[in-house]
């Protein structure tokens, strides 16, 4: 059936727009691993993969719950600082033991998303606003829970930061089974189904009769609690908590993969594999430019500008 | 309905039907939108000197005045920003690299060292207005890019943040920085002057009335015939304007120009925005909440400093609060006026 | 290529005599993908008259102010101002131009004052090139004096009521020396009072040698300030003349199309005609109220029966199907399904209780266009389709596959996009949703509007078939063949209030004519005091 229609429609530019929005993650993903492999010396070794997948795994995790947000035609700017309250939350409880200390610093994750979902859902705030004031004042927490950077001397920890499986990291292990279960979540689930529906049409869906206001607390409590994973990560693999610096600018890294990876802005979609890819673009494009010697500066700068070209192009898109 | 009619014209003082008590209402909610930081940074103020014996000497509020006067004039540009409805995410990068390139150029004289970060910061702002006005790309996400982009130039500049350029010891810019007036910081008396002429474009000109009427409502202020993507720009480029002059201000007060800086100002500049006053979803704002709001968030940091006890961390979560009971505020009353 | 009208000479009937139209068109053509919005319409207005222009929905009236205001470009055809053919790019040079357009969402801006509204781009300017509030405030007293209203000007704009910021909206218009006033709906939602200050005013416009241009779907007023008609239908003007020489029936019958006694012995329309029906209502509606929109209307449908819901454009129809169906909270009054009181403003306990709504406007609130039909179909099922929050993608998979079939949805599949789908899938994909939650009332707003022939003759017969299991459905229809055939009874509604109500042998075109151009009685609140 879907072939039948394919053939129906010509290959205009329309076409081929749409193709390169959806598909042209992962081409450059391909291509950037190609121009590496033939051009940068040591890059295909083990050791140089796991270095790339254990930096790009907390991005990953933050930009699942972003994708969410942003499907629903939100975002959540407070990602970064949640990572942070994390953070100082797990040195605060590892008293108790790390499991406990993980609860905690999920929980507290989680407790924000509360608030942004119910600013957003109940009160009506837009979601830029709404995250933008929780993102402040969990910075802020954060640093008054934990004024300085302070070591985490946990062998659980520790192993949950450096340890592997079958020369695959731990983290690498969790980001991958969270990108499933969010891409499980989205794909097969009544809530996944109904995330899109409100994203894609809020009056639509209002008239189907659709738990709007409950679905949008989830998706931000959901960013919240994935954020706080992230922090979780972050803090074991440093081995350290450090609330002022720690997720800083993650909101962006975050937005970025998720744009980039074909998610549109204006909502009712959300692609995380293309997330995902997102996520790995950005990671390998700043170790090319950084193998290859060129300073973090210009990382910065290619990094602004292939976002503003990721949605200028998803643009398009948006006139259906 | 009947056909019969009245006079061909009739005295019907329309609003003079509604209740008596909404339409009181309604001036109360407008004056504590319009004067509520205000009375707030009043009362703050009050107790502050009442409890603390270093709060109400001169070298501590003449030290709060200098110390607000950066993010001041920042505000300043923002609020423009934020009346057409917009935000601008990148201010506290520019502002960095305002300072750097202030203290760079101060090598090559006074103007090099004024005009190359009014130059290059007014640059960027034209580029978030261009994106913003033109190719209609959502402000948050093309001021995000640009936040990156001047962190980025500052790096290159800075030989990826190692150098530290010192503004030239005789020249005026360092003057700007050390000189007072009359008692009063040169600092301070350029960021009251930048709000007197800020207060009147935005209240006083017809390009106020025309940044007023894009936030208020696009449409209908296109078709009144306002220059909308005009204005847009405009706004953006002058809060690159201001950002980059509030950089090289600061680099004159610190001799350097340091490049850590700037980092979440772009948070407090917006929340000093909207404590004053100013609606998030544009149309509604006043310069004097502005530098009310930047006061009020001066004096709450400073008495955080005055307990001691306290770390500066709870000025992050007082404002933070503060915001989020603001724009709750500003939600709920904006949804009673439309039920009306 | 070899179109030839008549550019010249105003128009026999249409304008005073010896006097020179201001805004004419000529053979004005639009199309629109699949649509002939305007066809070859001849249109002429004139100083100091009031000149209405009415139709039903898809008429083509919005087209033609759009055309004329410069909101569109024709595709054929004239369109002459002060004699000089024009052609406006942008609804700003046709301001210029001296030709105003009074929208009927206010189109000014809420949060400033009256005052800096009126100026906007205007302002008085002392010699620093300041703007001087003083001047300004004054003079803007004096521009709202001249209509008639006394308000004080520094007011925000939003803290008026909609009648008073309409009037700012005119003087704004006046004030830039306006020749012609093009109105959209003025009155729409205006109090009595304020509907007499507004015609105060356009008989004032009318005097000083403005041509008005009003567009209204309350007969009453047309009567009361218009001077000249022009009736569109389809695209097509069918009518121009003195409003004066067309008595109310007339009107109306022009505007939908249909003669008095002209009603064909067998319709064209796949309804069978009557159901059987029976028992206690399935659905009352008891004293609805909506501020400005309805005023207590009360409706019962029984199982197995089809009530039509008639009345012209802004009668009340929708608000009366959405207050239904939870999706207009009302300020009083009450609905029952099967004898159970159902929580009014909330469409969740609305569906529950089994009431469905097909909304007027498919696109923007029926269908979700970036999903599959399969997801459409199944959205507001989802939850009685899934255990702990999965889907039984197989159970979908079935359901929708039964509604596909049954209603003979024509796409590539159920993957592809609803939001690609022709108009008459996309309002099938919409039946198939609520069939599936198995409701006992449909609320079927414009069911058949913007699809084609075929596909309008497969939802007939669908309603019939969905009668005949035992539900109730309640008809809203401009088409008036499909109201009185598809109904078995009649309410008509105007001006928000139940005006008549038609069954068995009452339920015929004439009737129903009768029953919406009758006068109003006076409402309630329109009552002098």
């Amino acid at each position: 059936m879907t072939q039948l229609a394919l053939r129906g429609v010509p290959l205009d530019r329309a076409r081929v727009l749409r193709l390169l929005q959806d598909y042209g993650v992962y081409a450059g993903v391909l291509a950037l691993l190609l121009a590496n492999v033939l051009l940068t010396p040591h890059f295909v070794s083990a050791e140089n993969f796991r270095t790339q997948a254990v930096q790009v795994a907390p991005v990953i995790i933050v930009a699942l719950g972003m994708a969410l947000a942003i499907g629903s035609e939100g975002v959540d700017l407070s990602v970064g600082s949640v990572m942070a309250l994390s953070t100082s939350l797990i040195s605060l409880y590892l008293g108790y033991g790390p499991v406990a200390a993980i609860l905690v610093a999920v929980l507290g994750g989680m407790l924000v998303g509360l608030a942004n979902g119910s600013l957003i859902a109940f009160i009506g705030v837009q979601p830029i606003v709404a995250t933008l004031a929780l993102m402040v004042a969990c910075r802020g927490l954060a640093n008054v829970f934990l004024p300085q950077l302070k070591d985490v001397r946990d062998p659980t920890m520790a192993s949950l930061g450096s340890g592997s499986v079958l020369g695959i990291p731990y983290l690498v292990l969790i980001a991958v089974a969270l990108a499933l279960l969010v891409a499980f979540t989205v794909k097969r689930t009544t809530f996944g189904r109904q995330l899109l529906a409100i994203g894609d049409s809020r009056p639509a869906a209002q008239l189907a009769g659709l738990p709007v206001r409950r679905v949008l607390v989830v998706v931000y409590v959901v960013s919240g609690a994935l954020a706080a994973i992230a922090g979780v990560l972050a803090t074991a693999r440093l081995t350290a908590s450090d609330p002022t610096s720690l997720g800083t600018l993650m909101e962006l890294s975050a937005i970025t993969a998720v744009v980039v990876g074909g998610t549109p802005l204006s909502g009712g979609r959300v692609r995380i594999g293309g997330t995902v890819a997102g996520a790995v673009l950005i990671q390998l494009l700043t170790a090319t430019l950084i193998k290859h010697d060129l300073p973090p500066s210009w990382t910065q700068i290619a990094q602004a500008v292939v976002i503003v070209a990721a949605v200028y192009a998803a643009r398009e898109r948006g006139r259906r | 309905m009947s056909t019969q009619m009245k006079s061909p014209v009739l005295d019907a003082s329309l609003p003079e039907e509604e209740p008596l008590g909404a339409r009181r209402g309604e001036r109360l909610t407008a004056l504590a939108q319009q004067h509520g930081a205000l009375v707030a940074l009043l009362l703050t103020v009050l107790i502050a000197s009442v409890s603390f014996e270093a709060f109400p000497t001169s070298d501590n509020l003449g030290n709060m005045a200098v110390g607000s006067t950066f993010l001041a004039i920042v505000a300043l540009g923002m609020t423009f920003v934020i009346v057409t409805g917009g935000i601008d995410l990148s201010v506290g990068s520019t502002f960095a690299l305002g300072g750097v390139l202030a203290a760079w150029g101060s090598q090559y004289g006074t103007l090099v060292a004024l005009l190359l970060p009014l130059a290059v910061c007014g640059l960027i702002g034209l580029v978030n207005g261009l994106l913003i006005a033109k190719s209609r790309l959502a402000p948050f996400i093309v001021t995000l890019a640009a936040m990156l982009l001047a962190r980025g130039i500052l790096l290159a500049v800075t030989d990826e943040g190692s150098t530290t350029y010192l503004v030239e010891e005789r020249s005026f810019l360092a003057t700007l920085g050390e000189e007072s007036l009359l008692g009063v910081s040169l600092l301070v008396w350029i960021t009251a002057v930048l709000f007197v002429l800020g207060a009147l474009a935005l209240r006083r000109s017809r390009f106020g009335q025309y940044v007023y009427a894009v936030g208020g409502n696009e449409d209908a202020a296109s078709l009144m015939g306002a220059p909308v993507a005009r204005t847009k720009i405009a706004v953006y480029t002058l809060s690159g304007l201001c950002a980059g002059l509030a950089g090289a201000l600061n680099a004159a007060y610190l001799m350097s120009g340091v490049t850590i800086l700037g980092v979440g100002m772009e948070l407090d500049a917006i929340a000093a925005v909207v404590i004053g006053g100013t609606l998030l979803t544009g149309g509604f704002g006043f310069i004097s909440g502005t530098l009310a709001g930047v006061l009020l968030l001066q004096v709450i940091k400073n008495i955080i400093n005055q307990i001691g006890s306290l770390d500066s961390s709870y000025q992050q979560v007082v404002s933070g609060a503060f915001l989020a009971v603001v724009v709750v505020a500003q939600t709920w009353l904006g949804r009673k006026r439309r039920m009306l | 290529m070899t179109e030839t009208y008549d550019a010249g000479g105003p128009q026999a009937g249409s304008g005073p005599p010896g006097a020179e139209a201001v805004l004419r068109t000529a053979g004005v053509t639009k199309r629109f993908p699949g649509a002939l919005a305007l066809d070859g319409v001849d249109f002429a207005a004139y100083p100091g008259r009031v000149h209405a222009l009415i139709g039903e929905n898809g008429a083509g009236k919005s087209t033609l102010i759009k055309v004329l205001t410069g909101v569109y470009r024709a595709d054929e055809g004239l369109v002459e101002y002060r004699g000089e053919p024009v052609e406006f790019a942008t609804p700003l040079e046709a301001q210029h131009a001296g030709i105003s357009t009074i929208y009927q969402e206010v189109n000014l801006v809420p949060l400033m004052s009256v005052a800096r509204n009126l100026f906007l781009g205007r302002e008085p300017r002392n010699r620093f090139g300041l703007i001087d509030f003083r001047r300004m405030h004054r003079e803007a007293e004096e521009a709202l004096r001249d209509l008639g209203v006394r308000v004080d000007v520094t007011r925000a704009l939003r803290t008026l009521g909609i009648g008073a910021q309409q009037m700012v909206a005119l003087a704004r218009a006046v004030q830039v020396d306006a020749r012609v006033v093009v109105m959209d709906e003025p009155t729409s939602s205006l109090e009595p009072r304020e509907v007499e200050t507004l015609f105060g005013v356009i008989r004032m416009l009318r005097d000083r040698g403005i041509a008005v241009v009003y567009v209204s779907h309350r007969l009453d007023e047309l009567y009361e300030v218009c001077d000249t008609v022009t009736v569109l239908r389809d695209g097509k003007l069918v009518h121009t003349g003195p409003i004066a020489e067309l008595d109310r029936l007339r009107l109306v019958s022009l505007m939908l199309g249909r003669e008095m006694g002209e009603v064909r012995a067998e319709g064209l329309t796949k309804f069978s005609g009557e159901h059987e029906t029976g028992g206690e209502p399935v659905l009352t509606a008891r004293g609805l109220r909506v501020r400005h929109t309805l005023h207590d209307v009360s409706l019962a449908i029984r199982p197995g029966e089809v009530v039509g819901l008639g009345g012209l454009l802004g009668s009340g129809r929708s608000e009366t199907a959405k207050a239904v169906a939870g999706a207009l909270p009302p300020d009083e009054g009450e609905v029952l399904v099967a004898g159970a009181s159902v929580r009014t403003g909330s469409t969740p306990a609305a569906i529950r209780a089994g009431i469905s709504l097909l909304p007027e406007d498919r696109k923007a609130e029926g269908i979700v266009p970036g999903l599959s039909v399969r997801e459409n179909i199944a959205l507001a099922a989802l939850p009685g389709l899934s255990r702990f929050g999965l889907v039984d993608e197989e159970r979908v998979d079935r359901i929708v596959d039964t509604f596909m079939k049954r209603l003979r949805i024509k796409a590539s599949g159920p993957h592809q996009k609803v939001g690609e789908l022709s108009g008459g899938n996309q309002q099938k994909v919409l039946l198939a949703r609520w069939l599936a939650m198995q409701p006992k009332v449909l609320l079927l707003d414009e069911p058949t509007r913007g699809i084609d022939v075929g596909a309008k003759a497969e939802v007939q017969k669908l309603i019939d078939e969905l009668a005949a299991d035992g539900l109730g459905v309640l008809l809203i229809s401009s088409d008036m063949e499909e109201l009185v055939e598809g109904s078995d009874r009649v309410v008509v509604l105007k001006d928000g209030a139940v005006v008549a109500e038609l069954a068995g042998a009452e339920v015929t075109e004439d009737r129903l004519l009768e029953a919406i151009a009758a006068h109003s009685r006076a409402p309630e609140e329109g009552a002098p005091s």
